[in-house]
């Protein structure tokens, strides 16, 4: 039967369809539909670098102008990762700056990149606009520099939390006078002081710069003057927020805040001196996104700030915020989705503020529209638990870091089950769940029962048995990322849900129970996984089958083995004991 | 980032990352003693040798809390005091501003104004009361256990002096 639309009125109907599970669903319709889609596909998303290849990726997608690669575990951001781990972007810059000369958008997460790699970028890809460099590392402010120098259409240059080498400010130099093209810059991670004179004349031949975060070498005294330069900015991120407290300064920069009418988002707010806080007031009420999560302000202070945003939608704090402040918040900002509260002082048993499981509750009761929390504290219950789950089913992120590992309910010293148990059966939307306090098997049957659109999990020191982690993969039917560490899980489990392991993106199990044996059988029955051992202390080929793993990361691939795995990592279905 | 020795070739100390080279780390994995009882645990069971109950650690656990570098190294000031050999007052450092053990004994060295040719090594008290040598644990936990350091003056038959 002949295709009832030409190609053409396809390519147009899919050129309408963005989101990558759509356009996968679209290519899985037919072999014409996939042949058309593969053609017009502009933008891929990679969510695990070693899941798939370079090579694979362009085969399949000649035409891509937008390309993001996820590489290290999530764990990676506190150091359970080793480093020469992998995550390397050069094989990849490599081969697309051969067959993507259009390439515009680079977005990248927990890769390493290098100065070779940044070069590469700047000078394969005539038309490249946007580059996002996520918790990177690997590269130098020699990089940027050639990324500022060559790229003549750059619109977007984010650095946001990577590591950088940061040899010296003049790579901002770099950026030639013809460049006006900027609309976003994020130099916030940055150490080195760049010259002042040339950030002014860029941000002033930027009339599109819309957001700048700038790094804490920015000194105060100067912020008005860029102020003036860019009032059209939507986000800005201040540099060091402290100076000699000089009322005209003060006044100056309340003046040059309140030209901008366009802000909606502050970020910044290093070495905060109070004295300087209300030259943002007149802002306030447009802000729909507050980060002072690097603001070492007290109580009072952070209270007096988000009590004049009454369209807050997201606000990330410090603890310091305490259960009086985020009373305040939950009667002030009825318009808050996002919620995140940092600790001040997370290697501190005893509370250094008065920061309780009080301050959640309020904000569950008064802000209707939270969906997504992050709360570090030191103590919590049950019935808290419980009663943020009735008051907000809406949650479809909640990540609770209760700081002690294995604390009870601090009310009747029972283990957290029921707590997290109310959260999964209420918020019925939830995707990402983060797990903390004393949990026995029991809170997993719960998870394994009702959180059936859960994607991503995160436990510790949870569990008491293999019956737990056989819960989560036996039940949680959209399970995509599972990260374990210090759990008593072991073969058992994993052996009996094998097939599971390639309908996710991947599994992380460190300090677990897990040993060498059941890593080679479970690769020898899932061929199309990666099962990689990770193990620093070296006698991994010497030990028996009954030993335990150091570290264990298994995601489905169709790329094979990876080729760049340093000594310390080994690909169970390659180890020789294994082939006998 | 590469394997940076400071040429210490005496004492054959290695700044190098973990688990490069054939050095066996034995893992400080311990927690507090919490069975049964979060914070009502008793100081006295903190294995980790925190001290008076009021400024009690939470143990000596690789990535707990689960707070990125990035934020640690931001927010969080870890001033710890150091002191010399033969110097007549001590100083502070910061070890929570440093990316790894190279910037840090850069930065140790140029405290006391010591150049190159460096006659001190840097060693640490950790949270068990155990002088420590500096440079044998992961930088994370390093800057997690480090209460205090010292520069030790190498004697010249290249050992350090055993005297305190």
């Amino acid at each position: 039967m002949a295709l009832s639309f030409p190609e053409e009125v396809l390519e147009h109907v899919f050129s309408f369809i963005t989101s990558h599970t759509d356009r996968n669903t679209v290519s899985l319709v037919c072999k014409s539909w996939y042949e058309i889609e593969r053609w017009c596909r502009r933008r891929v998303f990679i969510g695990n670098c070693y899941a798939v290849s370079p090579g694979i990726m362009i085969r399949r997608f000649p035409e891509v102008r937008c390309v993001e690669l996820k590489g290290k575990p999530h764990f990676a951001d506190f150091n359970l990762v080793p480093d020469g781990w992998g995550g390397y972007f050069y094989p990849w810059v490599c081969e697309m700056s051969r067959a993507y000369p259009w390439l515009e958008e680079i977005r990248l997460k927990r890769m390493v990149v290098s100065d070779e790699g940044l070069e590469l970028v700047s000078k394969a890809f005539k038309n490249f606009k946007v580059l996002v460099l996520s918790s990177c590392e690997g590269f130098s402010t020699d990089g940027l520099a050639a990324i500022a120098a060559n790229c003549r259409n750059l619109r977007e240059l984010d650095l946001r939390e990577s590591e950088v080498e940061d040899l010296s400010g003049h790579w901002l130099s770099h950026f030639p006078d013809s460049c006006t093209s900027l609309q976003s810059l994020n130099m916030s991670c940055l150490s080195s002081e760049v010259s002042f004179s040339a950030l002014q004349r860029l941000i002033a031949r930027s009339p599109n710069l819309k957001t700048l975060r700038l790094n804490r070498a920015v000194p105060l005294e100067k912020l008005s003057t860029l102020l003036h330069r860019a009032p059209q900015l939507v986000e800005l991120g201040t540099g060091a927020y402290s100076a000699e407290a000089r009322p005209d300064v003060c006044s100056n920069l309340a003046e040059a805040f309140s030209r901008c009418k366009e802000l909606k988002g502050l970020s910044g707010f290093w070495d905060v001196v109070p004295f300087y806080l209300p030259a943002i007031y007149s802002v306030c009420s447009r802000l729909t996104s507050l980060n002072l999560s690097y603001a070492t302000i007290q109580s009072p202070d952070v209270t007096k700030i988000v009590t004049q945003c009454p369209n807050l939608q997201s606000l990330s704090v410090l603890d310091y915020i305490e259960d009086t402040g985020l009373n305040a918040l939950s009667l002030s900002c009825k318009d808050l989705r996002e919620l995140r509260v940092f600790p001040s002082d997370p290697f501190v048993a005893d509370a250094n503020v008065s920061l309780t499981e009080q301050g959640l509750v309020a904000v569950s009761e008064g802000c209707y529209k939270l969906q997504s929390v992050l709360y570090f504290c030191r103590q919590m219950s049950n019935s808290a638990l419980t009663t943020i789950a009735k008051n907000r089913p809406n949650l479809n992120c909640f990540r609770l870091c209760i700081l002690e590992p294995r604390a009870p309910d601090y009310l009747t010293l029972e283990p957290l089950d029921n707590g997290f148990g109310a959260i999964v059966e209420n918020c019925k939307q939830l995707q990402r769940l983060s797990l903390s306090g004393l949990l026995t098997d029991r809170v997993f049957e719960y998870i394994g029962k009702r959180a059936k659109k859960l994607e991503m999990l995160s436990i510790a020191f949870a569990g008491d048995s293999d019956l737990g982690l056989h819960h989560v993969l036996s039940g949680c039917d959209s399970l995509r990322k599972l990260e374990i560490r210090d759990c008593p899980f072991g073969d058992k489990a994993l052996l009996a849900n094998v097939s599971k392991l390639e309908t996710m993106r991947s599994l992380w199990m460190s300090s677990c129970s897990v040993s060498l044996g059941a890593c080679k059988r479970l690769s020898q029955k899932m061929p199309r996984l990666n099962v990689e051992v990770i193990d620093e202390q070296g006698d991994l080929d010497s030990r028996p089958d009954s030993s335990p793993v150091e570290k264990l990361y298994v995601y489905r691939t169709v790329a094979g083995p990876r080729l760049d795995m340093p000594s310390f990592i080994r690909n169970m279905a390659q180890n020789p004991t294994y082939m006998r | 980032m590469a394997t940076e020795g400071l040429g210490l070739d005496i004492t054959e100390l290695r700044l190098g990352l973990p688990g490069v080279g054939e050095a066996k780390r034995e893992k400080k994995r311990v927690f507090l003693d919490i069975l049964g009882g979060g914070s009502e645990a008793d100081p006295s069971d903190d294995t980790g040798g925190g001290g008076d109950g009021k400024n009690r650690n939470i143990g000596v656990v690789v990535g707990w809390p689960p707070v990125c570098s990035y934020r640690k190294r931001a927010i969080i000031k870890m001033y710890v005091k150091v002191s010399m050999d033969g110097a007549p007052f001590l100083r502070k450092i910061d070890i929570n501003g440093f990316k790894g053990y190279s910037d840090f004994v850069r930065a140790l060295e140029n405290l006391f104004g010591l150049g190159d040719e460096c006659e001190y090594t840097p060693i640490y008290e950790d949270k068990d009361g155990d002088w420590m040598l500096v440079g044998d644990v992961p930088w994370e936990m390093f800057t997690e256990t480090c209460k205090r350091l010292r520069m030790k003056k190498r004697v010249s038959d290249g050992g350090l002096q055993t005297k305190a």
